[in-house]
C-alpha cells in the first residue's frame, strides 16, 4: 500500500473551496450539493432538472483541469485491481442512491445543516468503509 | 442558461477543491480510512474545512426569501431515520473502502485519463441503473 504525506493546510484550503461551492449552489439555485444525486439526475433526469446537474458534473473535471494547468500533476494511485474497482463502483452507485446521499450530500451539506439523518449516515459509511479498508489491506 | 452557468461555476470550484485537497487520490482516502495502518488524517481536515465553511455561511443564505436564480429553496424533506438510509450508507461505505472513491472525485479524476477511473465510473453508473430499476419496480406496485 502507498503511504501519503499528511497535508493539513492543502486539506483545509481544498475543503474551504468545496464549502464555498456547496454554499454557492444553495445561494444561486437553492440546491443541495450532493454529488451522487446530481450525477444520478444528470444521467436519468429530464429537461431543466437534468441540465443544471449536467452543467455541475461538467464543472468537476473542468476544475481538475484548471488545477492541472495552474498548479501541476494530480496524483491518483488506485491500489485495487480492475474487478474490485468495478464492484466498488457498483456498490457506491447503488448504496448512495438507496441511502440518498454520499460524502458531499450527507457529509458536507448534511453535517453543516445539523441533520440527524446525515450524521447517522456519515457514521455508518465511515465505519463500514474503515472496516472494509482494514480487511482488504491487512487480512486478505 | 444563467442557471446552467451558475451550476457549472459551482462544479468548477468543487473540482478545484477536490484536487487541491488531493481527495481525487484514492490512496489518500484509503490512508484516512485505514487508521490502524498508514494513517493520513488529511480527509478530516477537508471535511472540517468544507463543513465549517458551509455551516457558517448557510444561515445567511437561508435568511433570504429565495435563491438568486430559483423561486424557492429545495431542501431535503426526509427527516425520519429508516432502513434504506442505514442500508444504503453501509453499502456505499463498503464500496468506498474497497477503492477509495466516492461519487464526485472520479468524475474530476477523468482528466488523469486513468483507465481504472473509467472502470469505476462505469460500475457506478451500473449501480445507479440498478437503483433506478429497483425504484421503478417498487413504485409500480
Amino acid at each position: 500500500m502507498e503511504t501519503t504525506e499528511f497535508t493539513p493546510l492543502a486539506g483545509l484550503l481544498g475543503g474551504f473551496l468545496i464549502g464555498v461551492a456547496a454554499t454557492g449552489l444553495l445561494w444561486l439555485l437553492g440546491r443541495v450539493a450532493g454529488a451522487s444525486g446530481i450525477l444520478y439526475g444528470a444521467l436519468f433526469g429530464k429537461g431543466e432538472e437534468r441540465r443544471w446537474r449536467f452543467a455541475f458534473a461538467l464543472g468537476l473535471p473542468t476544475g481538475a483541469l484548471l488545477y492541472k494547468s495552474l498548479i501541476g500533476v494530480i496524483p491518483t494511485t488506485i491500489e485495487a485491481g480492475p474487478l474490485t474497482v468495478a464492484i466498488a463502483g457498483l456498490l457506491v452507485g447503488f448504496g448512495t442512491r438507496l441511502g440518498h446521499g454520499c460524502t458531499s450530500g450527507h457529509g458536507v451539506v448534511g453535517l453543516a445543516s445539523f441533520s440527524k439523518r446525515s450524521a447517522l449516515a456519515v457514521l455508518v459509511f465511515m465505519t463500514t468503509a474503515a472496516v472494509t479498508a482494514y480487511i482488504k489491506r491487512h487480512l486478505l | 442558461m444563467r442557471r446552467e452557468l451558475a451550476a457549472f461555476g459551482c462544479g468548477v470550484l468543487f473540482g478545484l477543491g477536490l484536487t487541491t485537497s488531493q481527495m481525487v487520490n484514492p490512496a489518500k482516502v484509503l490512508n484516512f480510512l485505514d487508521f490502524l495502518g498508514t494513517w493520513d488524517p488529511t480527509l478530516a481536515f477537508v471535511l472540517a474545512g468544507a463543513t465549517g465553511t458551509m455551516a457558517l455561511l448557510r444561515p445567511f443564505i437561508l435568511r433570504r426569501k429565495r435563491p438568486l436564480l430559483d423561486e424557492r429553496f429545495h431542501l431535503p424533506q426526509r427527516k425520519e431515520i429508516d432502513r434504506n438510509l442505514i442500508l444504503g450508507a453501509a453499502i456505499f461505505g463498503v464500496g468506498w473502502g474497497l477503492a477509495g472513491f466516492c461519487p464526485a472525485p472520479p468524475v474530476a479524476a477523468l482528466v488523469t485519463l486513468h483507465p481504472k477511473v473509467v472502470i469505476f465510473l462505469a460500475g457506478m453508473v451500473g449501480g445507479f441503473w440498478l437503483y433506478r430499476r429497483y425504484e421503478i419496480n417498487r413504485s409500480g406496485r
